[in-house]
């Protein structure tokens, strides 16, 4: 007999049962994914996050594009634009912008790197089921990708003025798009609740 | 056990972070997740009317989103304020019109059809309808799924923002239209947090708790 397994969209209870390699279980009512066999989860995960704190490092600390006019270059990083917005007192436009471009993927990418570290080598960290709340509920306000989109569509509409010179940042981000996407393809919370239950089944209860 | 059976109709609880399934426990008036801690709801709590006034938050600031400038460009040779329309009628009349499209799809189209759709689940698990529950669900998912992608004219704005200050020649400052589209983006996303997917089934059911 399989666990429990509850479908987060229409509640419908069913039994788990084991999938095939990279096999789908889904709601037998209302077709939404239950869970995914995700082979080798935790340490792919693992992986990425940390490929993708340095991609986020980089990312950042260098500038996203350049403007060339008269001999002159004006650049940003992602960090000026969200000084500027603040500067230019739009306060809320930029607190928005600098959550969900630097905060949260940065919270979330050091949350995974804290989480899966530990248990992977067979120890669970101190708080962590708080870190995973934590975790889950800052997820969906993650937006590198659209913020890529977003660079790019400026660029086109910038070099209609000046010359727009591509920072290195840029490709940075682009990197660290594809890397937060496999993350998401990748890691698999059951995995890491079971993992954690394996490596210490008395401090979870 | 019967085949279709909801957890709510056993007795159980799932829990939203970690999807454990549990059995509360007797005389507790907090419950939290047995395993992760987090809050347990049999379904999201006021959920109808949590959706709904952030839902007729973000359609009012809709409007101004849609009627402000958001960026004013101040140059020698006077200013000029861009709306998101005209941001997309400037693509399209420039040669740009890939670009025009999906600045036009994910500042126009998907905030409206987002609210929209909301509406209509709204309605539709106000009314304990059972009409099409399958599609409703799957319009559910797309909603949620789509609604980051509005945030595009927000960065759009920062990034131009921060690189066009050559005093000399030309200034663009963020205009109030961006703080309003904004607001609409965050809104309609909580709005789409709130609202519980499973009502949309329990229309099935006989009644629960």
């Amino acid at each position: 007999m399989g666990v429990l397994v509850a479908c987060h969209e229409c509640d419908l209870l069913q039994r788990e049962a084991l999938l095939p390699g990279g096999g789908v279980a889904r709601c037998g009512r209302c077709g939404a994914e239950l869970y995914r066999d995700r082979p080798a989860s935790l340490e792919r995960t693992l992986a990425l996050t940390a490929g993708a704190l340095v991609l986020f490092a980089i990312a950042n600390s260098f500038p996203i594009l350049g403007l060339a006019l008269q001999g002159q270059v004006i650049d940003a990083t992602l960090y000026d634009t969200v000084r500027r917005l603040w500067d230019e007192d739009m306060k809320s436009v930029a607190a928005l912008v600098f959550v969900t471009t630097i905060a949260v993927p940065l919270l979330e990418l050091c949350a995974l790197a804290y989480l899966l570290a530990p248990v992977r080598f067979g120890r669970v960290p101190p708080h962590f089921p708080l870190v995973f709340r934590v975790l889950q509920a800052v997820r969906p306000w993650g937006m590198v990708e659209v913020f890529m989109l977003g660079v790019l569509v400026s660029l086109v509409k910038l070099a209609h003025l000046a010359g727009v010179v591509p920072g290195i940042a840029l490709w940075s981000f682009g990197a660290l798009m594809l890397v937060m996407a496999a993350i998401s393809a990748v890691f698999d919370p059951r995995a890491l609740w079971q993992a954690a239950d394996a490596a210490q089944p008395e401090a979870m209860r | 056990m019967t085949a279709a059976m909801t957890a709510a109709e056993l007795g159980l609880l799932s829990c939203h972070t970690c999807r454990l399934v549990s059995r509360p426990a007797r005389g507790l008036g907090e419950m939290g997740c047995p395993r992760c801690g987090a809050a347990l709801h049999l379904r999201k709590p006021a959920s109808v009317s949590r959706s709904w006034a952030l839902l007729v938050a973000a359609v009012i600031l809709y409007i101004p989103a849609n009627l402000l400038p958001m960026m004013k460009t101040s140059s020698l040779f006077g200013s000029q304020s861009d709306t998101i329309m005209s941001g997309v009628v400037y693509f399209w009349t420039s040669g740009s019109w890939y670009l025009a499209l999906i600045i036009f799809f994910a500042s126009v189209m998907v905030p409206l059809l987002k609210m929209i759709a909301l509406a209509l689940l709204l309605v539709s698990v106000q009314r304990r309808s059972r009409w099409q529950p399958e599609q409703r669900a799957r319009l559910y998912r797309l909603v949620e799924f789509v609604g980051r992608w509005s945030m595009l004219d927000i960065y759009v704005v920062a990034v131009i923002v921060a690189l066009v200050q050559l005093k000399a020649i030309a200034t663009i400052q963020p205009g109030a239209g961006a703080v309003a589209f904004g607001a609409v983006v965050v809104l309609t996303m909580f709005s789409a947090m709130a609202f519980d997917a499973r009502l949309i089934w329990d229309t099935r059911a006989q009644s629960h708790g």
